[in-house]
């Protein structure tokens, strides 16, 4: 009988103990964070979340950025990056990361973080260009000489042509892409939604692999020499040429592209914890700059600064470009109709839809 | 799993029931049980609804297939291959059986990433093993071959660990008093040591297949992840949350564990019933 008392006190300890140590983890990431930034006496620190392909650029960016505002305020800044695929990056911001300012692939995924209160509506009003301090577009990597006579979208559905693109539901890069070619074939068909169907789901048979990001569809496309023609930002492409040799890849630009806009936010509930916000704005506002916009364009990204995109204008090939307002309308709504369940995308794999 | 004997007045010879069953309560909480059920408070917005709308929808449900097949097939080779591996390790001394030994373990250690990496590399139509499979119209890469065999990459450590103990304490002149009745190699191997094996085996296929069902890393290099024909589970539970439907990656997550859950009980009561009717 003592026994049993004694068991069932010693289970129902363990279960307190538990719980409370379940409690204490949640004070603990309640009261994390926050900690040793915001002195506006000594250094600032700021947290830049950003995607993928921005490493590069913001590794030149932030030496400039620090230079100048030390400078200028007088004040010492370090800023700390953090890179990965565009959406997750947002789930980390959601889920507590301590962003000061997120520069990510797609208005999307800053929409979600504005979603969840930390960031203030009419974001994407706050900077010029929508927000996009820089953008690209999409173009074609091809093997060395064009084998298979590329020139176009069209060309892409002719025969056994095989395109290599991540899956758009899993990689925003991706979106683009798809994006791009469906504008594509409105253009070409009177805005007639289903013959752009058809057009883009030809172009999916013509996909043998879908990787889940953009890195993973190059490596593809580059190491496993798989496909004919790589769908990528002509940032990606611009880099690869450059870092694998011109003697294996050339760069073909289609007769009419996407104009992708990579914007930034800076995180308001987070800034305002941590008291940096003149700094936060400061360094997006900086990317509007010549120097930004030098930084950005020799990362191959497109400047909006005319002064310098004329310098850059023989690195940038000029050709037609639609904005994602232009042909689709809010990110939400393209999100919805495309790539939800039973969106467009789905239809296309769906037999018998 | 076995049954503690709660409440029966079975008297024990060691102390410490209370404060042992006390630990075992905390940490399992602590481990499993919390994290399980962060999963369903994670879930808000998730309604019944939502729950059937997703697991009716014909792309989800071919991913499960997909998963589920794969994982078991290669469980299934991963019997007959442990086994052999196993068997080699325990029965014949060889130069370089402890390398060969640590080597097993290699897939627990591995990043699954670096795996799914390096396994692409082999297979794809250009690789060294691919290149030579393809003229036979053979195709391991971003098939359901290839996930296969990469799931086998990361289970066969499972089964080889599960086993080999057990065979290593079988007793030996079970099977000399067998081969003095007369019983041939085959019959001995049969009668009178797999019966003793089955229960080690099958906890290995479990664990193979349970860790097949829910790896991601190796698969999504390998499956080339054509919905419909290629995609993992797991791979739409991260599609779910690209679009930051978390109420929706949550259904597809406890629709795997219920799947998942079901198939292991089944496969531990097949494995309580085998043990015992291996100990007539």
């Amino acid at each position: 009988m003592n026994k049993r008392i004694r068991k069932g006190l010693t289970i129902s300890m363990a279960l307190l103990l538990t719980a409370s140590l379940a409690a204490c983890g949640v004070d603990n990431t309640q009261s994390a964070g926050g900690g040793g930034a915001g002195k506006k006496s000594g250094a600032i620190e700021l947290l830049n979340v950003s995607y993928d392909p921005t490493r590069e650029l913001y590794e030149q960016y932030n030496k400039a950025f620090a230079a100048y505002y030390e400078q200028e305020k007088g004040q010492k800044v370090t800023i700390k990056q953090s890179h990965g695929g565009s959406g997750k990056q947002s789930r980390s911001v959601i889920d507590g990361l301590d962003a000061d300012v997120v520069t990510l692939a797609l208005g999307y995924d800053i929409s979600a973080i504005e979603e969840k209160g930390l960031i203030n509506q009419g974001w994407q009003e706050k900077f010029e260009h929508n927000s996009a301090p820089y953008t690209s577009t999409i173009v074609f990597l091809v093997r060395k000489g064009n084998p298979k006579g590329i020139k176009d979208w069209d060309d892409l559905i002719k025969g056994d042509t095989q395109v290599i693109t991540p899956n758009p539901q899993t990689s925003g890069g991706a979106r683009w892409n798809y994006l791009a070619a469906w504008g594509y074939a409105l253009k070409k068909n009177n805005n007639d939604e289903t013959k752009a169907k058809e057009f883009v789901a030809e172009l999916f048979k013509h996909t043998p692999v879908l990787d889940t990001g953009a890195r993973g569809s190059t490596t593809t496309f580059v190491e496993r020499k798989i496909g004919d023609v790589l769908l990528a930002w002509e940032n990606e492409a611009l880099l690869s040429v450059k870092e694998l040799g011109k003697d294996k890849f050339d760069i073909v630009y289609p007769s009419v592209s996407i104009l992708a806009e990579p914007p930034v936010a800076v995180v308001d509930k987070n800034v305002e914890k941590k008291g940096t916000r003149e700094a936060a704005e400061a360094y997006l506002t900086y990317l509007y700059s010549e120097e930004g916009q030098k930084i950005a364009a020799d990362n191959y990204y497109r400047p909006t600064l005319d002064t310098v995109a004329e310098q850059y204008k023989d690195a940038f090939p000029q050709i037609e470009l639609f904005t994602i307002s232009d042909v689709f309308g809010t990110w939400e709504e393209t999100q919805e109709k495309h790539f939800s369940e039973g969106g467009i995308f789905e239809q296309i794999y769906t037999p018998g839809s | 799993m076995s049954s503690s004997g709660v409440g029966t007045s079975k008297v024990r010879v060691l102390p410490g029931f209370g404060i042992s069953m006390g630990f075992t309560v905390l940490y399992l909480s602590l481990v499993v049980l919390i994290p399980l059920a962060a999963l369903l408070f994670n879930s808000t917005g998730l309604t019944w609804g939502k729950f059937f709308e997703m697991a009716s929808n014909p792309r989800i449900l071919a991913s499960f297939k997909v998963s589920f097949m794969t994982a078991g097939f290669a469980a299934f080779a991963n019997l007959f291959l442990g086994l052999l591996l196993a068997w080699v390790l325990v029965r014949y001394e060889f130069p370089g059986k402890k390398i060969f030994d640590a080597i097993i373990d290699l897939p627990f250690a591995l990043p699954t990433a670096v795996a799914g990496v390096a396994l692409t590399a082999l297979y794809s139509p250009n690789g060294w093993i691919g290149s030579l499979l393809d003229p036979l119209g053979i195709k391991v890469a971003f098939s359901q071959l290839g996930i296969t065999l990469a799931l086998m990459f990361i289970g066969i450590p499972f089964v080889v660990r599960t086993v080999q103990p057990v065979l290593a304490e079988l007793d030996t002149s079970l099977e000399e008093a067998a081969a003095t009745l007369g019983a041939g190699r085959w019959l001995t191997f049969r009668k009178v040591i797999l019966p003793e094996l089955i229960p080690p085996l099958l906890t290995g296929f479990a664990l193979a297949f349970a860790r097949g069902i829910g790896e991601y890393g190796s698969v999504v290099f390998i499956s080339g992840n054509m919905p419909m024909k290629t995609e993992i589970a797991p791979l739409l539970i991260m599609t779910q949350l690209e679009k930051f439907d978390y109420a929706g990656a949550t259904a597809v997550a406890l629709l795997l564990l219920l799947v998942s859950f079901v198939l292991l009980l089944l496969i531990n009561t097949l494995q309580r019933w085998s043990r015992k009717t291996s100990r007539r």
